[in-house]
């Protein structure tokens, strides 16, 4: 008996919405079986990992805390990996934000002005976009690919505010911990829900989930990106610029990495350290794919990825599993959608074995 | 001489790790196969040697265990690009994302151990050689096994009936079909055998040049072969060329610090990722040359219509 | 008649009999129960329009794909196929229409590849030398095919087949890629190769060839054999009658003024090729006036693509005043603004080009007609988009699952008669077409010829690049020849025939004499 892959007519959009669940739901059952492969009591694993973290009003903030950068640059990369340009260098143009954010908030001549924070997110939209604006160049001029260029640059971004806050930028009142000041409260953005840490930059997630969406699914540049992602041929003959829609995809990207870059450090972290993000850049890119590229299934796969940080934390403490848990889940996430995947395109046919059927022939 | 000596040593040395990963995904890309997992299967090799040899104190054994698990990563991207059909570019991203997971949670009990017999020393060679003897007695195996590695890849390829099969294959998998040559089973062995070189020079990260086990310290070194790969426009004598090159840049910080020259030492330490910047800007902006070189259906799904 | 080859070769039966063979695939039945008998040492022809499975059978016959059903005897044994390397042990060698040959390597290397055992690169040298020597078959072994002629390529392929113990020979529409005098040299070939015994399947929609060369025919009509007979005997009505099941339709195709206004003129293009492997193009001279249609005829690799991307702004030009559209200097205008000064353009490739496979046929409209109000302040009208995909649907037959069905769920013909109505509908000044009716089948191909005659009474001036002969004297009013990136003067389709035009495609064509002597209507344009 053999299975044998057939490709569909008509892409399945019934399978389209369905596999980011299948995905899902195996990526839970390599979870069981790891856990129990571990030692652990697997129904308490997945407690700890799912449930004891929204427990609470405080654990349902953390949530969307958490959420929210990942959905503002997943909504960024989506109008890039629509049109194939891969921007994998998003955590980097996070640093660059929270680098450009955090010499605004610590400059002595901007300490009184009411605008500080604006400012600040002005600078952090402008630095990630300037980040991302090296690779679209160097796409477009050169021909450079922007995978390798992007993601050398992030572990630039990542030395440049490693010797910034080791040297230059160090707090002269931190006991010599690699560390930025404390940023003023006037350069913190402001809390939303009394004891816990979910700050007003998830608006800024909000409206760019609004602003995605209008311009992926309605817009004609939207739809000229989409076509050039499709097909480089059919988007020659139809005269739309690909040197455009590199540019557009890379700075779509750099501003939404930079904002979420701002909402960290003038957020939940409140100053500059070495590290600024635990991997949303790289969490984002799976986040994308999950949401099918789409803004409405980014803000579920947001949730979800966040919860699965969230989760890791939580059963690091409660039952002792390696935090690299987590990252190892989202990899298996991104895997197992690409394989669910596979039935949207094409149809699984199972063929018995045997004889070819043979028709009587009456000579 | 006894200045030139260390700095040549460190700088093969420095090599050697992205020349296993480079010669690795070239046989892949000359199949039509773009691996962009490297990272990950690298970090997983260094994990996997590390532990073996730890628990063994064989280094070949490490070695050997490291071939095996990258290409078991590989085999996972072979199986959702080859079989399932998906996205290499996001197959790829997704490997290299595991890979990292994978390695870290394996890992997370050997963070800073080093390994005591370090794996160091050279050959002892049974005549002398004048000038170049002391500067091959301190050469480690595993430097000698890549060179070993670039002569096997340039014969098969450019000599083996199976390397002409394979250069077809990535050149158009349909006719070699037609013709009736099992692409996808070719692309199998090809991918695979990329995996198993990127855990070799993880590796010898692990085992060799560090020697400890640290989160993602294969530190961009993957990305870096890949680069290396555009670079030496697939062709094998390029890659060597372009890995000693890196090699020598990833150690020029250690050297001028020792030499006084007082440089942050972060920004020594972008010197490699501005480079492969650099060096593919230089490489990509000739077209032509790229499209008269690449193979012409690197990264393109392929179903074979039964 | 097959007795007689029976007789000559000493076997009784058939070298090759098809029974019941049936292939579907998700949306289409290929083959349907085909019964087939080949005799050896006769050269077979297999008829059918585009989509009738012809390509499909001699895949099973090849051993590229599996039937669904049905029995394969060879030499009076029921075989299995597995495999082209097992085909190739059988004795049977196809000649693919689409070349399967490796560009970046040497013609030995490419024999080497299929070649059982392991034979050494001189050695496969040295055979390839005896084997074109005895055919006529010139080529050079050491050659990398990139640098090799289309013609020159077909030879490798027939010498690849040759070296095999050949009993049979499979031809899958070989002549597509000849001029009209390089298909009568290869017809000498296989008439050699059928007289030592092996057995020729020969695929072909072109009815003259057929009769020329095939000793018999079966003919193939949506997947089911409509018939066999002997192409020596019947006529070509009653052989295109068995293929499509009606007479051959015909275009309604009055005669065209000649004296509109000059709407497209290149004066004196030259353009290097992008493509390593690609034509330079060199001092290419036309004009297309309105109301008439302007054929340029030429085997594919002779520059078309170059000209193609020069005239649709894919490609800009050194000199803005080189392409001249509607009387405005165009040379540097991209693709966009020569839309927006009325010229539209129908490439040869439909899915991936033309149209985007995975996107429905209203977002396939918004691709170029996007000029015709269905973006708003950078929005998109759903509602205008809807309505103009409805309407080309319906104005141009298109059978499909409604505007929402995915292109690529459309047959050929079907796809190309709604890129064809997209850009018709969008009433341009100049239209520049290439292949029109390529993999087409009949009925769509005569409604698309048809719609490019209305296009041009209604004043379009319109430009037909093809390699289809037929199709070019059918359809328009001059017609020129396109060879080696040069491009002929053009004459009256009236005033020549099949037989010039093909001494024109290899470059054979006269020098133009400028001057009052030589009254062609382009030359005019010019003051000298």
């Amino acid at each position: 008996m053999q299975l044998r892959l057939e490709p569909r007519a008509l892409q399945s959009r019934a399978m389209r919405y369905a596999s980011p669940v299948i995905a899902a739901a195996l990526t839970l059952v390599m979870g069981f079986i790891l856990f129990a492969a571990l030692g652990k009591n697997p129904l308490a694993a997945f407690h700890a990992f799912f449930i004891a973290p929204i427990n609470s009003i405080n654990g349902v903030a953390e949530l969307f805390l958490k959420a929210s950068p990942l959905v503002l640059i997943a909504i960024g990369l989506a109008v890039g990996f629509r049109s194939n340009i891969w921007n994998i260098g998003a955590e980097g143009q996070l640093t660059v934000g929270a680098i450009a954010a955090g010499w605004v908030a610590l400059n002595p001549a901007f300490a009184d002005s009411p605008l500080l924070l604006a400012g600040m997110i002005v600078a952090g939209a402008v630095g990630g976009m300037a980040w991302a604006a090296v690779p679209a160049f160097l796409r477009t001029r050169f021909n450079a690919n922007e995978i390798l260029v992007s993601l050398m640059l992030t572990y630039v971004a990542q030395l440049l505010v490693n010797y910034l806050v080791f040297g230059p930028w160090r707090d002269p009142q931190g006991f010599n911990t690699p560390q930025s000041p404390l940023f003023a409260d006037a350069a913190l953005f402001p809390i939303l829900i009394e004891n816990t840490r979910l700050n007003a930059s998830v608006l800024l997630t909000l409206v760019a989930v609004a602003v995605g969406w209008v311009f992926l699914n309605k817009s004609f540049l939207g739809y000229k990106t989409r076509v050039v992602g499709l097909s480089s041929a059919a988007a020659r003959y139809a005269g739309f610029s690909e040197k455009r829609t590199v540019w557009i995809g890379m700075l779509a990207g750099g501003a939404a990495a930079g904002l979420a870059g701002v909402g960290e450090v003038a957020g939940p972290l409140g100053q500059l350290f070495p590290t600024i993000s635990p991997g949303y850049g790289f969490t984002a890119i799976i986040v994308a794919f999950v949401g099918r590229l789409d803004p409405v299934g980014i803000v579920f796969a947001g949730l979800l990825m966040s919860l699965l940080y969230l989760g890791g934390d939580s059963a690091q403490i409660s039952m002792g599993l390696p935090a690299a848990a987590a990252s190892l889940f989202q990899g298996a996430l991104l895997f197992f959608l690409l394989g669910a995947d596979v039935l949207v395109n094409y149809r699984v046919r199972v063929i018995r074995a045997g004889p070819v059927a043979r028709r009587s022939f009456s000579a | 001489m006894d200045m030139i000596m260390p700095v040549v040593v460190a700088t093969l040395g420095a090599g050697t790790p992205l020349i296993f990963a480079a010669l690795g995904e070239l046989v892949a890309e000359k199949s039509g196969v773009l691996n962009l997992g490297v990272e990950g299967m690298m970090l997983v090799g260094a994990i996997v040697a590390f532990i073996t040899m730890l628990g063994t104190g064989q280094l070949w054994l490490g070695v050997a265990a490291a071939g095996v698990a990258g290409a078991l990563m590989a085999l996972l991207f072979a199986f959702a690009t080859l079989t399932l059909q998906a996205n290499q570019v996001a197959a790829g991203l997704a490997l290299a994302i595991f890979g990292a997971g994978v390695s870290a949670f394996i890992g997370k009990g050997y963070v800073g151990v080093t390994l005591q017999n370090a794996a160091n020393g050279g050959i002892s060679l049974p005549i002398d050689i004048p000038l170049l003897g002391p500067l091959l007695h301190s050469l480690h195996p595993l430097v000698y096994a890549s060179w070993l590695l670039f002569a096997g890849v340039t014969w098969f390829l450019t000599r083996s009936r199976a390397g002409l099969v394979l250069r077809a294959v990535g050149e158009s998998p349909a006719s070699a079909h037609a013709v009736g040559y099992p692409v996808i089973r070719i692309r199998y062995f090809a991918t695979l055998f990329g995996g198993a070189m990127a855990g070799v020079g993880g590796a010898y990260l692990s085992l060799v040049y560090a020697p400890l086990w640290l989160e993602g310290m294969v530190a961009g070194r993957g990305w870096i072969a890949l680069a290396l790969v555009v670079f030496a426009t697939w062709r094998p004598a390029r890659v060597m060329l372009g890995a000693y090159l890196f090699g020598g840049i990833t150690i020029v910080q250690y050297f001028a610090q020792s030499a006084g020259i007082a440089f942050a030492t972060q920004f020594m330490s972008m010197l490699p990722y501005l480079a492969t910047i650099v060096v593919l800007v230089v490489i990509s902006r000739d077209v032509a040359m790229i499209r008269r070189n690449a193979p012409v259906s690197l990264g393109k799904p392929f179903h074979p219509s039964v | 008649m097959s007795d007689v080859f029976a007789a000559a070769s000493g076997e009784k039966s058939a070298r090759l009999e098809l029974r019941g063979i049936c292939k579907s695939y998700p949306a289409v039945v290929a083959n349907d129960g085909i019964d087939l008998r080949v005799m050896p040492g006769e050269i077979h022809a297999v008829l059918g329009e585009n989509g009738a499975g012809k390509s499909t059978l001699m895949k099973i016959i090849y051993g590229v794909v599996k039937p669904d059903a049905g029995e394969i005897l060879w030499h009076g044994a029921p075989i299995d196929v597995a495999s082209p390397a097992h085909a190739r042990e059988l004795g049977i060698g196809m000649v693919f229409q689409h070349f399967s040959l490796f560009e970046t390597l040497s013609v030995a290397e490419n024999v080497a590849l299929v070649l059982p055992g392991k034979p050494g690169l001189d050695e496969v040298a040295e055979r390839i030398g005896t084997v074109s020597e005895r055919y006529g078959l010139a080529v050079d072994p050491r050659a990398l095919v990139h640098s090799l002629s289309i013609g020159e390529r077909q030879r490798v392929e027939i010498i690849r087949c040759l070296l095999q113990d050949l009993q049979m020979l499979i031809m899958d529409e070989p002549t597509s890629v000849l001029t009209p005098q390089a298909a009568a040299r290869l017809f000498e070939t296989l008439r050699q190769v059928a007289s030592e015994g092996c057995s020729i399947l020969y695929i072909s929609h072109k009815l003259d060839e057929i009769k020329a060369l095939c000793h018999r025919a079966t003919v193939l009509r949506a997947g089911k054999v409509s018939g066999t007979c002997d192409p020596q005997r019947e006529t070509t009505s009653g052989m295109a009658r068995l293929m499509i099941g009606r007479d051959l339709p015909k275009c309604n195709h009055p005669e065209a003024a000649g004296d509109g206004e000059a709407r497209l003129i290149v004066d004196g293009l030259s353009l290097a090729s992008e493509n390593p492997f690609g034509t330079d193009l060199s001092e290419i001279r036309l004009v297309v006036r309105s109301g008439e249609i302007l054929g340029i005829a030429g085997i594919s690799g002779n520059g078309q693509q170059e000209l193609l991307a020069a005239l649709s702004g894919e490609r800009a030009t050194q000199d803005a005043g080189v392409i001249s559209l509607c009387g405005r200097a165009a040379g540097r205008l991209g693709a966009a603004a020569r839309r927006r000064l009325g010229l539209c353009f129908i490439p040869e490739e439909r899915q991936g080009r033309a149209a985007i496979p995975s996107m429905s046929l209203i977002d396939n409209a918004l691709l170029t007609a996007h000029g015709q109000r269905m973006v708003a302040a950078g929005m998109l009208r759903a509602d205008v988009m809807r309505d103009f995909a409805r309407r080309c649907i319906d104005d141009f037959d298109v059978k499909c699952a409604g505007p929402d069905a995915e292109a690529k769920s459309l047959s050929g013909g079907n796809l190309q008669k709604f890129i064809v109505g997209r850009e018709v509908m969008q009433q341009p000044k100049v239209l520049v077409v290439s292949q029109p009716t390529w993999g087409v089948d009949v009925g769509s191909a005569v409604s698309i010829r048809q719609s490019l005659i209305d296009l041009r009474n209604a004043g379009t001036a319109v430009l037909v690049i093809s390699e289809d002969l037929e199709e070019l004297f059918e359809v328009c009013d001059r017609i020129a020849v396109i060879a080696n990136g040069r491009l002929s003067q053009a004459k009256r389709a009236t005033e020549t025939d099949v037989e010039e035009i093909g001494v024109w495609m290899s470059g054979l064509w006269p020098a133009r004499v400028a001057g009052p002597a030589n009254a062609h209507a382009d030359e005019s344009v010019h003051a000298t």
